[in-house]
């Protein structure tokens, strides 16, 4: 406990550091586009579309192939391991395409979730052994982040000081293994909106949950300048009856933070777990104007909450790819605006922009 | 773990955020006054006054019957319990001296070291007991903070887990206590200059302690937003061959403290822990002018930085007082200056001022 053995050199420490900023510099977030195959079958059946491994192949690089808009909002994208080796039809590869607009690429590292025996139905999240090999592998491959998705649900008797210990746990050894490599560990530990809860319950799971998160990271010794944070936001439960303005879950959320996230965490990128486009857009701006000092960068990591017009809008068909193209950089752009506190909202409400995304028990 | 119980109503929490604030308001720091009986014969054997409760009265009323302009770089007073109800001349009780300033009185809450068995000479601290009672007592007597100091010490077998977790665990018991009852916890955690040890060694060892102190407070539910820290800062064994300047001091300092303390902590006020007046003094100065980010305020709680001039001065004579109070003016005025980075070394090294205040295993 009283001696140092250093785990990253100065040069490896300047370099995970230099990544995470470069992902979350002012005005930018993540793409989340690394959902399994699982997931994509639940996006692609929402829009009548077969799941297959050519239409998920399809479907990214209408993403992918955005423009140079992108660049000022994008940082980072997220990739599912399959993704990482796909290409687009004139056979550039997708990690090159992201590159070459000089944004992060990162993979998504864990293996699901694995039931907690003798917990109220909570889980822990698998994907630990061979990590190293895999982690060293993808760093060739040209990753230099990846992400790690635990996840937590509040109920009557949950989250459990053991659901809460062991996921933290579990993030902290991805962490280190990751920093090991070259790669920025995302520390995603998410608390699900289901539920019938208020605000100021998800605020006190989330703060115990984010302090535990932080004490194993500190524990594994882990470079938190070399690191991101992708939490929920601190919003009531989905069935809840009261209603919350953004400016309420604003504070709930950066109050959570600032008693839990040391500031040498550079950046804490949101998911926006089932929220709408709009809303997330909306409170990720409220988030940013709040009156509360921030020390960190304050952006999104958004997957449902980037790609819902898009999809829409694609629908499967080739002739649909460029105007599905333009609702998703239309999203991030507005995604942009608001990690900088600039977005004064769309007004509108319809469309697939105000559908709220929430799917029950989202397990991926 | 998943249910609220508040420990605090949004009024006591509001009282409490406020005392914090007003005690590291701009440009002000904390005058530790709370020696112990003992520690004070300490100080009084080196200028050979005798320690009697009288010439302890007398040097305390030398310092609380400064002009009120001190008010302007002393936002709190710790005071020992016999201070608290001792009078100045004119038989006006000290903690009413002090309150017309507009400064806060502080009150030394716990009762000294007890030893960790089966560790190799450590020690956890004593005064839970009665705790409440004595904290409603002060409060009522005029007191609005408290102070409880935890001490560990770097070898090359210590701080153990357990001496660490320990101390940690009774500081934050102390903590919520504390804030039951009105009073704003300074949290002090301090880790001894004794040894041979490098800067990066005290960096690690400030590091882990200050991350379970965290883990700990949030553990028992105490509310960051009415508490201050007092850690040391991080610096070089006292018995260390390598020479570290306030820059490097600076760096390491910040950079620990943006990797443990949360952003709500409203004010970092450290011990002097033996440097000298005018070590104190720049070492604060260079953390104030540090281009890393401080989302706290960084001061100080001096002891022996602020009143060794004015021991020096007084030597226990009733004539000298005027010259005591300036010396303790000026060191007082000089940290404010600290705590803005704005102090400009005049070139002029004064005895007192540069003379090193290391006492060995310092205990009080």
């Amino acid at each position: 406990m009283t001696h140092q053995h250093p785990a990253l050199t100065a040069e490896q420490k300047k370099e995970l550091s230099d990544i995470a900023l470069r992902i979350v510099a002012p005005g930018k977030g993540i793409l989340a586009a690394d959902e399994s195959v699982g997931s994509m079958a639940k996006r692609l059946n929402q829009i009548g579309v077969e799941n297959t491994e050519e239409n998920r192949r399809l479907y990214r690089q209408i993403l992918f192939s955005a423009d140079s808009r992108v660049k000022k909002c994008i940082g980072g994208v997220i990739f599912f391991h399959e993704t990482m080796y796909q290409k687009a039809d004139d056979g550039t590869p997708f990690v090159q395409m992201i590159k070459d607009k000089g944004i992060v690429v990162g993979i998504k590292v864990d293996k699901g979730v694995v039931p907690l025996a003798g917990t109220d139905g909570e889980t822990t999240t698998q994907g630990l052994d061979g990590l190293w090999e895999r982690c060293a592998q993808y760093k060739k491959d040209g990753a230099d982040f990846a992400k790690w998705r635990c996840v937590l649900k509040i109920s009557e008797h949950t989250p459990s000081a053991l659901a809460i210990m062991e996921n933290a746990n579990v993030l902290a050894r991805y962490a280190s293994i990751c920093q090991q490599n070259g790669i920025v560990p995302i520390v995603e530990p998410e608390i699900l909106p289901d539920g019938d809860h208020d605000l100021k319950r998800c605020q006190y799971v989330t703060e115990k949950v984010l302090a535990a998160v932080y004490k194993a990271l500190s524990d594994h010794h882990i470079y938190l300048e070399g690191t991101l944070l992708k939490p929920n936001m601190v919003t009531p439960g989905h069935s809840c009856p009261t209603k919350y303005s953004p400016e309420e879950i604003a504070m709930a959320t950066v109050t959570a933070l600032r008693r839990t996230v040391p500031p040498a965490v550079p950046g804490v990128t949101f998911l926006s777990g089932g929220q709408s486009e709009e809303e997330a857009s909306i409170n990720l701006n409220a988030i940013n104007t709040c009156p509360l000092v921030r020390p960190w960068a304050l952006t999104f990591s958004y997957g449902r909450a980037l790609q819902a017009s898009a999809l829409s809008a694609w629908r499967g068909q080739r002739d649909n790819a460029d105007a599905a193209t333009e609702e998703f950089v239309k999203r991030a752009e507005v995604n942009g605006l608001a990690a900088l506190g600039k977005y004064e909202g769309s007004g509108d409400d319809s469309g697939a922009a105000g559908q709220s995304l929430y799917v029950a028990n989202h397990a991926y | 773990m998943t249910h609220q119980f508040p420990a605090l109503s949004p009024e006591q929490k509001k009282a409490l955020a406020d005392i914090a604030q007003r005690i590291v308001a701009s440009g002000k720091g904390i005058l530790a006054a709370d020696e112990s009986v003992g520690t004070m014969g300490n100080r009084l054997q080196r200028i050979n006054v005798e320690n009697t409760e009288e010439n302890r009265r007398a040097f305390r009323e030398i310092l609380f019957t400064s002009d009120t302009s001190i008010n302007q770089s002393i936002g709190g007073v710790i005071l020992f319990h016999e201070t608290l109800y001792q009078k100045d001349s004119t038989g006006k009780p000290f903690p009413t001296l002090i309150k017309e300033k507009g400064i806060v009185v502080g009150i030394k809450l716990d009762k000294g070291t007890a030893p960790l068995a089966g560790t190799n000479g450590e020690t956890t601290i004593q005064g839970l007991d009665g705790l409440a009672e004595r904290c409603a007592q002060y409060k009522k007597d005029g007191v609005d903070f408290g102070k409880w100091r935890a001490v560990l010490k770097i070898t090359s077998t210590t701080p153990s887990q357990l001496a660490i977790q320990e101390n940690a665990n009774a500081l934050a018991r102390y903590a919520s206590i504390c804030q039951q009852n009105g009073l704003v916890p300074i949290v002090e955690p301090e880790v001894l200059p004794d040894g041979d040890h490098d800067l990066q060694r005290c960096q690690y060892v400030t590091e882990k302690v200050l991350a379970a102190v965290y883990k700990a407070l949030n553990d028992h539910h105490v509310y960051l937003e009415g508490t201050l820290l007092k850690p040391n800062m991080v610096t070089a064994g006292h018995s260390c061959s390598k020479k570290y300047t306030p820059q490097d001091v600076a760096v390491a300092t910040v950079t620990t403290l943006l990797r443990t303390v949360p952003a709500a902590v409203p004010g970092i006020c450290f011990l002097s822990g033996g440097q000298s007046e005018e070590e104190a003094s720049l070492n604060l100065n260079a953390m104030n002018q540090s281009p890393l980010p401080k989302p706290w305020k960084l001061t100080f709680s001096y002891g022996r930085a602020l009143q060794a001039s004015a021991l020096a001065a007084w030597l226990g004579k009733s004539e000298n007082k005027k010259a005591a109070q300036e010396a303790f003016r000026k060191r007082a005025q000089i940290n404010s200056l600290a705590c803005r980075g704005q102090y400009v070394l005049s070139g002029k090294t004064d005895a007192a001022a540069m003379q090193s205040l290391f006492t060995a295993s310092y205990t009080y």
